[in-house]
């Protein structure tokens, strides 16, 4: 049983996902219940492939074999599609679970009936089997089918109100973007196949050459992987995506971006690792500093709470950027603080997903005993709801980088690392963070002080314990972060910065 | 020359599907745009595929030694088919409703979202 893990976490998500309908047929309650047992069993099953992989090492997993560890078939080749499973896809799957586990007992209250929530329970079960689908994989042709599994259920997600005029329009924007996303690699991958004759990322990865057509590919990839990701300029679709999903399922889809991320530094550092060259490295630095830059101006601009969060969720993923490009950018030497900076940009995946999984629960607990997201209707919220006032301070204080919030703690770590690349690239993430901060407060001052309001309804027991885990998650892992960077960030860091070499060597052998 | 004229077709129908893209303002263009970009990587799998005066590759029917074309890219594009069915249909149910909202599919006009 256990032995199956990695695939019972993406194969229960999707089988579960599809039964809950008719679970939703017998009793609404047994739905609710069966949607709570498939997202506990599948966090169990990240959580052991987590240990499993952070303790004895890759985990490689051979579908279609005789046996599961069946990584080479006759002939040395791999033709058999496979999950591979080393430090980094962990990491990224626990973070997919961790806000899932978060998300699922909020939405189960938060989306009401008349609204179609046992579809959109199945669609959320179903982006979280693409997440961890396309986390786990170690074939090309898989990460595009899980990219797709994603991009639908994402996209009904996002346009599931369809009774509103905006989220039809979102969500079209968003499924044009994604799908040209999803074209565009597809076509790296055929290009590679054409010249090698091979889908398996480890066997491409140690026959490519960096010839014209790798380049093209390598091109075309990071085309792809960033417009799905959100990074500036093509950007445009998060806001509108995440302002009009419910919120519950917007935290799916923060760690649907973080996914995309993941793919490509999985691209950039095992497949492309051998050949790789600075001036990449630069391209990914830049386009961070312009995401977190365009990202944290347009949030100044915003009237409706739920976009000015978006624009926050953006900006952060230039931080991710900049602390693994800079990591790119150093990569032939492999100097110390590119290896720091990495650290820095993963551990903000995780930091990013709790204070911008919180913001948006807070988005949506607003909403709720409110009715609306308008800044300019809202205020003197901090009155009736003095909890979620408080998670909200918390989560934009650890979004803006105050120590000793969790935002500092992976800040810190990228500033260290860039710094020492370019002191200017550093002072241009500083400020970034400072103008986040005007925003933010901006926000709260807003929605929570001044007179006292009325609320509309009180917020339920369940949203509060959804958004009391994200607050003990961002106070602890800002309070002892050395424990989780040296368990965790670590080895998922290593497993790109020098982790190529094995990552091979366990899929191919030798 | 003449034996990479297919991939040449699929990546002008891949650029036609991106230039339809940039160029047209209507919603049910755009999807066609989308499904041009996705006829175009789908051809250009097929041929990658392709072994010169190759069969079928069925080994039960198949000669001694005859040059099989190359079943995985065949399997790529018949996945890539159905994917492709599943957005393009999304896609035009969300253009549907839209037209429903505002009585338009002119991109133009349809701007509740901007900023």
């Amino acid at each position: 049983m256990s032995v199956h893990a990695p695939i019972l976490a993406i194969g229960v998500a999707l089988l579960g996902g599809f039964a809950a309908p008719l679970w939703a047929k017998l009793h609404k309650t047994l739905r609710d219940l069966w949607v709570l047992l498939v997202v506990g069993f599948v966090g169990v099953c990240v959580g052991y492939v987590a240990v499993h992989v952070f303790t004895t090492g890759i985990w490689v997993y051979v579908l279609g074999g005789r046996s599961p560890q069946e990584t080479v078939a006759s002939g040395g080749f791999p033709i058999r599609i496979m999950l591979t499973v080393d430090a980094m896809s962990a990491f990224m799957g626990v973070i997919a679970a961790l806000l899932a586990v978060v998300a699922f007992p909020f939405a189960l209250k938060y989306i009401a009936e008349e609204e179609g929530k046992t579809l959109s329970l199945t669609l959320g079960l179903l982006l979280l089997a693409g997440i961890l689908g396309m986390a786990y994989t170690g074939d090309l042709f898989n990460f595009f089918v899980f990219l797709e599994v994603t991009s639908i259920a994402a996209c009904a997600l996002i346009g599931f109100r369809t009774w509103t005029s905006r989220a039809p329009e979102a969500a079209f924007k968003t499924m044009l973007l994604y799908s040209v996303s999803g074209l565009l690699f597809l076509l790296a991958v055929a290009f590679l196949y054409g010249e090698y004759g091979a889908l398996n990322l480890a066997y491409i990865s140690a026959q490519l050459s960096g010839t014209a057509v790798d380049r093209l590919s390598l091109a075309l990839f990071l085309g792809a992987l960033l417009m799905k990701a959100a990074a500036a300029p093509v950007h445009f679709w998060a806001p509108d995506a995440y302002g009009q999903a419910p919120a519950a399922k917007t935290l799916l889809l923060v760690v649907n971006t973080q996914v995309s991320l993941y793919g490509l530094w999985r691209v950039l550092f095992t497949l492309y690792g051998g050949i790789l060259d600075a001036p990449v490295g630069w391209l990914v630095v830049s386009l961070g500093l312009l995401t977190m830059g365009v990202a944290a101006f347009m949030a100044l601009v915003q009237t409706d709470l739920g976009r000015l969060v978006a624009y926050g969720a953006v900006s952060q993923i230039g931080y991710m950027l900049l602390g693994v490009g800079v990591g790119l950018v150093a990569l032939s030497g492999r100097p110390d603080y590119g290896l720091v900076a990495m650290k820095g940009g993963i551990f903000h995946m995780l930091n990013d997903a709790l204070t911008v999984g919180l913001l948006f629960l807070c988005v949506g607990a607003v909403e709720w005993a409110k009715g609306t997201r308008d800044l300019r209707e809202l205020g003197g919220l901090g009155h009736g709801l003095p909890e979620v006032a408080l998670c909200f301070l918390v989560a934009s204080l650890a979004l803006a980088g105050i120590p000793p919030l969790n935002g500092f703690a992976s800040k810190i770590l990228i500033y260290e690392g860039s710094f020492r690349l370019s002191p200017i690239l550093t002072a241009l993430a500083v400020l970034a963070s400072i103008l986040l901060l005007a925003v933010f407060a901006r926000a709260f001052q807003g929605a929570f002080l001044g007179p006292r309001v009325e609320v509309k309804a009180t917020v339920p027991w369940v949203f509060l314990v959804s958004m009391g885990v994200l607050v003990v998650g961002i106070l602890v892992l800002g309070l002892v972060p050395g424990f989780f960077v040296e368990g965790l960030v670590t080895p998922a860091a290593e497993a790109l910065w020098r982790g190529r070499a094995l990552y091979l060597a366990a899929v191919l052998g030798g | 020359m003449i034996g990479n004229l297919p991939f040449v077709v699929c990546m002008i129908l891949v650029a036609l599907g991106l230039w339809t893209l940039v160029a047209k303002r209507n919603l049910v263009k755009l999807v066609i745009g989308i499904g041009l970009i996705e006829s175009g990587v789908n051809l250009f799998l097929v041929a990658l595929g392709y072994v010169h005066q190759g069969i079928p590759p069925i080994y039960t029917y198949a000669p001694k030694d005859a040059p099989m074309v190359l079943p995985t890219p065949q399997a790529l594009t018949l996945t890539s088919i159905v994917i492709g069915l599943a957005t393009t249909a999304l896609m035009l149910a969300f253009a549907v409703v839209i037209y429903r909202h505002k009585g338009t599919l002119d991109a133009r006009k349809i701007r509740d979202l901007r900023g």
